[in-house]
């Protein structure tokens, strides 16, 4: 009997099956008989080995390994790497898992979380979980023993401001609401969340929803009002569901609905769906959008404090701004002042994304800086790539530099520096972006999502897209420069809403920090970073190169050709830049010029 | 708007039996509450999954608001979709995040493997190629979504499997329908 030294293991289930376990055994075999490993290494198929999701999968006997999420096109390299040169190949590495939840792990240095701090901990689906984390008590303090005047004074003290991006003082709104003598008022959530790149409000309405919901009924009881809606976008289908349950549950124990808690005061509220629009996020249009008509933004005054929800006196508050009121209540303004800078107080979530060893949803003090978020949170830079841009503020906001790094988070420090806190996404860059495509990228996005209403920016930022467009391209002119900062100007001045008055930040923040990159793409006809596929070339290098086909068989154009085990090449006249080769080679073989 | 609902399409949901149902279902549930037009149309899209010129004059003769307002809603907001889509459909997320992460060599790669382009369909109105921005999964990127399902970390050359696991599906729906 042969005596094998290795056995490999893949998994033939349906599901591994569907994502091509036959091919990876194929590719195995004729991998191992090129190598003159076939008689040494066995490949056997066996069952369910996994978690099913990330196939297909297979285990290396004797030392037990567990690969997953690879395919056939993957297997040279993992024969090469695991078996001839004895090395595991760490990125198909399945590790065994610790932490399920990938976006909120446990906590990390540096964190705190007040908005955060049950998710994940407690069942979003079942009321008496959250009872049981003391839920609801703020709002029987709040009936019992404080008056509406008193519970907007506690939130004023607090100094929470509105995490929807502007950062209002929240008491005052409050207050203001509370003062307007026209009734029915209606509190309003701002669940839209539009910002690409941000997902701070879904995570805490699908794992906390209770605590939004009793944030919104204390804040009802403060401003006198009797009916509310979370608008919530149709991209968030479990987020809305949850709630719904939310809602149900509250009703059932009494802190919804008629004679609350026994008390006088009566509130209920319903979710209302969005529809696909980032300009709904915008407050007057979230309340046109709420009473069924398009949601384009109209002229503040009058505020929705004053004339809102079908004409009447309307409070709007971000879903983290209304997370953080019952602790306030609980706690006590000082506790939550406590925490901060001279402006900002309390904590702040941000959805960390980009280029950045562990991405995902983190909290953290207000006043904590950059570096420490990128560096300490977010555990640094990819190996080897460095620091290059971070861009706050979504796409309203703008990019930041090293020189930013330091400084301490608060609302005012960061619209100084010409970006903005924003609804809290974070997007960290390294060499590999190209900042001219980004301001590219956003004026894209917001172009698409201009309402239309006003045309400095409707026609203003198709301007802007275009002239991007151009020098992305390789056909910047002298003089285009000064062509977008005299069309960013306009656009801010002249909009009507946060859209258009924000859209050239983008540019603006990637002007003044990154102007070299501009002038490289309009006068040396260059793309630094190595981004813009029309100035960039593709090339296969030579002793980095095994051969092993990948390549020429992603390329959707066909430009890539070679032997098995030879030098490939690619064909520059065929090539459409797009990319794919570079993505799909194992080897880091080809290079950009 | 007579017009409209004196020529309707053999194949419009307004023909078709069960999807007549939800129409006149979501009207009856939703007509006395405050913004009908958006609740109406947003149960409509869920379920039929588009809102044709003669399903918009539909609901809004029975709604009793101008056609215009339905129109202007319809077109305002880019969830709502006047033709059938796809059985399937794949979504590109271009979110900041995963546009960082390589999202538009995914696209490309999905165009060139089903030979549309996006917002198409293909010819048996199986897949239909959309973007979309960030659907709340960027520590994923760069993210397809397949009707409700996120795959994350997709590089271009997994995207065959995704298309497999499609058509797996698809095969063992159609078994299932062929059983009973
Ligand atoms: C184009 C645009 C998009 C916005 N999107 C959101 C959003 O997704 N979520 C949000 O809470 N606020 C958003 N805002 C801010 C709101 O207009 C409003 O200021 C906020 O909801 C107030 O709540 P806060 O005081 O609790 O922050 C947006 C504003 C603009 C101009
Ligand atoms: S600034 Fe832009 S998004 Fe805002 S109202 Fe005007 S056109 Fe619409
Ligand atoms: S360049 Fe192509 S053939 Fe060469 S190693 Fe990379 S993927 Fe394989
Ligand atoms: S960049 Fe795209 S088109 Fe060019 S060789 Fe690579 S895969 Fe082919
Ligand atoms: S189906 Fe193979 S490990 Fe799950
Ligand atoms: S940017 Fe794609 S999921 Fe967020």
């Amino acid at each position: 009997m042969a005596f094998f030294r290795s056995h490999v293991l893949v998994c033939v289930d349906p599901e591994c099956l569907a994502r091509g376990a036959h091919d990876v055994i194929d590719a195995l075999q004729d991998e191992l008989v090129d190598q003159g490993l076939i008689d040494e290494i066995q490949v056997l198929e066996t069952s369910r080995i996994g978690g099913c999701e990330d196939g297909p999968e297979m285990i290396v006997y004797p030392e037990g390994v567990h690969y997953v999420g690879f395919n056939a096109d993957d297997v040279p390299f993992i024969v090469e790497e695991h078996f001839l040169k004895g090395r595991i190949v760490e990125k198909f590495r399945e590790m065994p898992k610790v932490v399920v939840d990938e976006e909120l792990g446990p906590l990390r240095p540096k964190e705190v979380r007040i908005v955060l701090k049950n998710c994940g901990y407690i069942d979003p689906t079942n009321i008496e979980d959250y009872l049981a984390v003391d839920g609801y008590q703020a709002l029987g303090k709040a009936l019992f023993e404080m008056t509406p005047e008193q519970v907007i004074e506690e939130v004023k003290n607090s100094g929470l401001r509105g995490r929807g991006g502007a950062g209002f003082p929240a008491g005052r709104k409050w207050d203001l609401t509370r003062q307007v003598n026209d009734f029915p008022k209606y509190m309003v959530c701002n669940a839209d969340e539009g910002d690409p790149g941000a997902f701070m409000n879904r995570r805490v309405l699908e794992g906390d929803p209770h605590s939004v919901l009793e944030g919104m009924i204390i804040g009802a009881y403060a401003v006198g009002a009797s009916y509310g809606y979370v608008y919530c976008r149709a991209e968030y289908p479990i987020a809305v569901e949850t709630f719904n349950i939310a809602i149900a549950q509250a009703r059932e124990f009494g802190f919804l609905g008629e004679n609350i808690l026994g008390t006088d005061f009566s509130f209920d509220l319903e979710v209302r769906v969005g529809a696909g629009a980032f300009v709904c996020g915008e407050e007057t249009a979230l309340i046109a959008s709420i009473m069924g008509l398009r949601g384009e933004p109209s002229p503040r005054p009058p505020f929705p404090s004053v004339k809102g929800v079908w004409g009447k006196p309307t409070n709007n508050n971000n879903v983290e701004t209304y997370s953080n009121v019952p602790q306030i209540i609980l706690k006590g303004a000082p506790w939550y002042a406590s925490m901060g800078t001279e402006r900002s107080k309390g904590t702040k979530t941000f959805a960390v994304g980009g280029n950045v060893k562990k991405p995902g949803l983190i909290e953290v003090p207000m006043g904590i800086t950059l570096r420490e978020i990128i560096f300490d949170v977010a555990g640094g830079m990819h190996e080897g790539r460095h620091f290059k841009a971070v861009q706050t503020g979504g796409p309203m906001g703008g990019c930041l530099t090293e020189q930013h790094l330091d400084l301490p988070l608060d609302y005012e420090a960061l619209t100084q520096a010409g970006s903005m806190m924003g609804s809290g996404g974070l997007v960290i860059m390294d060499e590999t972006s190209c900042m001219v495509d980004i301001a590219r990228f956003f004026m894209d996005f917001t172009q698409a999502e201009s309402c239309g209403k006003c045309t400095p920016c409707r026609v203003g930022t198709r301007r802007l897209l275009e002239l991007l467009q151009k020098i992305c391209e390789g056909f910047g002119e002298d003089g285009d420069i000064e062509k977008l900062e005299e069309l960013c100007e306009e656009i801010t001045k002249n909009s009507l809403c946060g859209l258009g008055q924000g859209a050239p930040n983008p540019v603006v923040s990637t002007l003044k920090h990154f102007r070299h990159e501009y002038e490289a793409h309009i006068y040396e006809k260059r793309c630094p970073s190595k981004v813009c596929r029309p100035l960039i070339r593709f090339e296969i290098t030579d002793p980095a190169c095994t051969g092993c086909t990948v390549c020429a068989r992603n390329c959707p154009v066909e430009a890539i050709s070679g032997e098995r085990r030879q030098l490939h090449h690619i064909d520059q006249e065929t090539c459409i830049r797009c990319g794919i080769c570079v993505q799909v080679c194992n080897f880091n073989a080809i290079t950009v010029e | 708007m007579t017009r409209l609902l004196k020529n309707i399409a053999s194949n419009d949901p307004l023909n078709i039996t069960e999807q007549k149902a939800i129409i006149e279902k979501a009207i009856a549930d939703n007509k006395d509450r405050q913004g009908a037009v958006m609740l109406v149309l947003n149960e409509v899209q869920g379920k039929i999954g588009h809102v044709s010129p003669a399903m918009q004059a539909y609901i809004a003769r029975k709604l009793n608001v101008p056609l215009g307002q339905v129109h202007g809603v319809v077109t305002f907001y880019s969830f709502f979709k006047t033709q059938p889509r796809g059985k399937y459909t794949i979504k590109f997320c271009l979110g900041t995040a995963c546009y960082v992460a390589g999202v538009p060599q995914l696209v490309e790669k999905a165009k060139q493997m089903l030979n549309i382009d996006l917002d198409q369909t293909t010819p048996d109105g199986m897949i239909t190629l959309e973007e979309c921005r960030c659907v709340g999964a960027c520590s994923q990127a760069p993210v397809v979504v397949v009707d409700e399902e996120i795959h994350g970390r997709l590089r271009p050359n997994k995207f065959p499997q995704v298309l497999k696991a499609l058509q797996a599906k698809d095969g063992a729906a159609k078994e299932a329908a062929g059983a009973d």
